[in-house]
């Protein structure tokens, strides 16, 4: 066993974390989920975004019932196309994933950057980029996404649009979400940049742009871990949401939210197998991301110790 | 978590304003359907929730009713013109009001006429032989056509009368341009003489109509409607929800999968006929290379095999089977059973078989196949998305990988009209009960007053002069003879790919008597209350 490894193990992070019982389960769904959605075109019985492969009569099989017409069972139903439920559910997944960690991703960078040098220079810069954050904050973030996607929807011709509605809907849920990064990272950028250290760093004479991304950017790292978690759960509802309403994932491409929206449709007339599996399902990946995300925040609080 | 409680928060607000709309008064119709009309100007849109809710407003001379027979509106008599035949002469009805208190005379009559000739009209087609048409005196109006038109009375059932007095004044003397989204006074206000006058209007949201106090057909019509409130409700679940819980009276597309929901809900219930619709899709064959695909100098679809593969990889029963839920009738045709001109020979389709089609097409040297857009209107017909998806599943297993875009009406029809789409979805309805009104839409060549939604880009010199001989040919035999002839080649030639007559299905609260129109015309001038 490797030092990094046995370090980890030993450490008082580690042992918190085998000590909660809430942590273990909601770790466990997490990395379940992740892993199933990574390994889809493995462990998925036929591929959904392929149409050729559909064949439409398998349409509406009930969860674990033979279908009438062409003989196949699928543990989990089709949907109004002939696809199989558990199958789309698993891409499903990997879209709903991907937008969420690229959106949060791509937030934090951004938050990050502008805290960095909000914090860091003061003054103006730091008043002008703290009052955009506060005007942000004060549009519910779902709306700045709507409104992002509605731009994009008009400017990309049609036949663009479901190819780039992928990246629209992570720049739209990114930009509606960096405000958060920004202030937690000038916050703690506030309270470091006047320590010896970073005196020290500029009397020998080493550049600003150094200065923060070396010294002062790890020191506010942990914070944004914790954020960064729970925003990732909250990215994953937003894609849920902006797909719901029909502004996000393209139905030839569909997220869980996108399933969702579809299933709706049949709810009425008995078919609740199309929208009870995705629901249960992304029910069960933002409620784990967002309970590691809470034990995140107690086990790194220095307070709470 | 303060997202979600702001999600909440709408939904909450959102609840509280539907409420806010079901109370109203008994004679007041609440009025839904997926998708809204697309503009107030009656000759701008050729289009069936266009003339739905323009019928209310606006008045032909000749108005189909409720089994879709022509009866007298605007007109009380007409008749071929004693020693001429290219002349039909009509008698205008006496003391008809405009709902501003203009009378109507035969100048109004004219001035429609002209103005739906116009080049900005989607009517010229229904009028195409017309050549002149003149004010005799106040009442009689005499329309002359290029040669004999036994017909003509058929075509203008859709073609509204306005008052030209109004019109001038508003400076709407010219249809607006739909296309490119032109704005006038008449897109959005109406002055007609129908039975309703409109009250207000907010285009996808909300039309209100009041009952014209001084419609001359009082005693003739039940007119127990006072009110009506016209809402698009384009989520087939919530236009549902909205019928079952008592928000609206009445839906026009009751979702063929919630049929039997309305069905045993109490104080509802389903109409329903089969409408005088069919639903297919075009293919560009007429261009000699394509801006949608992925072959490079040439147009795949001009391969008559390519044609014809897609139509043997159609599964129009499956489609009948799963996506419409047996609510439809699979056709080999683009018109329905009541056009004249139907033959049961034509209305055969194809058994799907893949590998047939699979075969022609690599006959056609497209064996690898290739990728193509495919545009489609997802707030129009019944569930012509879930079409579109299952069509492109089938096209893909002869390697023709399609980009699905699917879209609201307003946007994906000017892709037709426009030749902007080489594969789409439309749907054609017949209200003059004749072929020719299809020819002249759907094959004629586009020309100045033909074609305008012939997006095959079909384009045959003798077929275009069969199509225009009958709109003079008297003598019917001889007609339908060519009739005939010019089905035989567009069958053929495959210009087009059938897949089914659709089903109406009307929902409606059970004290509403109110028959199905079979072309989906609700003439609620009509309804009776029970």
């Amino acid at each position: 066993m490797n030092t990094a490894l046995s370090n980890f193990l030993a450490s008082d992070f580690f042992y918190k974390f085998s000590r909660s019982p809430v942590a273990i389960a909601a770790f466990i769904v997490t990395m379940t989920l992740v892993l199933s959605a990574f390994f889809a075109p493995v462990i998925a019985t036929q591929n959904p975004f392929d149409p050729g492969s559909l064949n439409l009569m398998n349409g509406f099989s009930k969860p674990g019932v033979v279908n009438d017409f062409t003989g196949e069972t699928f543990f989990l139903g089709t949907d109004d196309q002939g696809r199989d439920i558990y199958s789309t559910i698993l891409y499903g997944l990997r879209v709903s994933l991907f937008v969420g960690f690229s959106a949060v991703l791509f937030a934090m960078i951004l938050g990050a950057t502008l805290g960095l040098i909000a914090g860091y220079t003061g003054g103006r810069v730091d008043s002008i980029i703290m009052r955009i954050a506060d005007i942000q904050l004060t549009f519910p973030a779902i709306l700045i996404a709507l409104l992002i996607f509605g731009i994009a929807k008009g400017i990309t011709p049609p036949s663009y649009r479901d190819e780039v509605a992928i990246w629209v809907l992570i720049l739209a849920i990114g930009l509606s979400d960096w405000v958060q990064f920004a202030r937690v990272v000038r916050g703690a950028t506030l309270v470091e940049r006047n320590k010896e250290y970073v005196q020290a760093a500029k009397l020998i004479g080493r550049s600003p742009f150094s200065i923060m991304i070396k010294h002062i950017l790890p020191n506010t790292l942990g914070p944004v871990l914790v954020i960064a978690t729970i925003s990732l759960a909250l990215a994953i509802i937003a894609e849920a949401t902006l797909s719901f309403l029909g502004v996000g994932a393209p139905p030839t491409q569909p997220s869980l939210g996108t399933l969702i929206r579809i299933g709706q449709s049949f709810l009425f007339s008995g078919e609740w197998w199309i929208l009870f599996y995705p629901a249960v399902t992304l029910l069960a990946l933002a409620l784990s991301v967002n309970l590691l995300g809470d034990w995140l925040r107690d086990a790194l609080n220095p307070k709470l110790k | 978590m303060s997202k979600i409680s702001k999600l909440i928060g709408t939904l909450v607000s959102t609840t509280v304003l539907f409420g806010a709309v079901s109370v109203s008064s008994a004679e007041t119709l609440r009025w839904a359907r997926a998708g809204d009309s697309l503009t107030l100007d009656p000759h701008s849109q050729n289009e069936g929730p266009t003339h739905a809710l323009a019928q209310q407003i606006y008045e032909p001379l000749i108005s189909p009713d409720m089994e879709a027979k022509p009866i007298p509106a605007l007109a009380t008599e007409w008749a071929v013109k004693e020693g001429n035949p290219n002349v039909w002469v009509f008698k205008l009805r006496e003391g008809v009001k405009f709902h501003g208190g203009e009378d109507l005379t035969a100048e109004d009559v004219v001035f429609s006429f002209e103005r739906a000739k116009l080049e900005s009209s989607d009517m010229k087609e229904l009028i195409v032989t017309i050549k002149s048409v003149t004010a005799v005196d106040d009442f009689t109006v005499e329309i002359e056509t290029d040669g004999p038109n036994p017909i003509l009375p058929n075509n203008l059932t859709n073609l509204f009368i306005m008052d030209k007095g109004w019109a001038e004044a508003n400076n709407v003397t010219k249809p607006a341009e739909f296309d490119d989204g032109e704005e006038t006074y008449a897109v959005r206000n109406a002055n007609g003489t129908g039975a309703f006058m409109l009250e207000s209007r907010e285009p996808d949201v909300k039309t209100v109509l009041k009952a014209n106090p001084n419609y001359w057909g009082k005693g003739q019509f039940p007119l127990e409607v006072t009110e009506i409130v016209y809402t698009p409700i384009q989520n087939a679940a919530t236009r549902v929800a909205a019928l079952l819980s008592g928000e609206v009276d009445l839906i026009q597309d009751v979702p063929v999968q919630d049929l039997g929901r309305v069905q045993a809900a109490d104080g509802l219930i389903v109409n329903n006929a089969p409408q005088n619709r069919t639903i297919f899709f075009g293919i560009n064959s007429g261009d000699t290379d394509l801006k949608n695909d992925n072959v490079e100098g040439k147009n795949p679809f001009a391969d008559l095999k390519v044609r014809q593969a897609m139509s043997l990889a159609l599964d129009r029963d499956a489609i009948k089977q799963v996506v419409m839920r047996g609510q439809s009738a699979p056709t080999g045709v683009i018109i329905p059973p009541f056009v004249n001109g139907w033959t049961e020979a034509l209305d055969a389709y194809p058994k799907a078989d893949i590998d047939a089609a699979k075969k022609l097409m690599d006959e056609a040297g497209y064996g690898g196949g290739f990728e193509i857009t495919m545009n489609c209107p997802n707030d129009r017909y019944v569930n012509d998305e879930a079409i579109c998806q299952a069509a492109a599943g089938m096209f893909g297993k002869i390697g023709i990988k399609t980009n699905l875009v699917a879209q609201t009406k307003a946007n994906h029809f000017p892709l037709i009209s426009q030749k902007e789409t080489d594969l789409y979805l439309l749907g054609w309805g017949v209200p003059t009960f004749d072929s020719e009104y299809v020819f002249n839409f759907l094959v004629h060549s586009t020309t100045d007053d033909r074609g305008s939604w012939n997006g095959s880009r079909f384009n045959n010199a003798d077929i275009d002069a069969k199509i225009q001989s009958l709109g003079s040919e008297v003598d019917l035999d001889k007609r339908n003879a060519t009739i005939a002839e010019i089905w035989k080649v567009v069958q053929d030639e495959q210009i087009y790919l059938p897949i089914h007559n659709q089903v109406l299905n009307w929902g409606m609260k059970s004290n509403i008597d109110f028959p199905v129109q079979p072309e989906d015309q609700p003439h609620f001038k009509f309804l009776k209350f029970n």
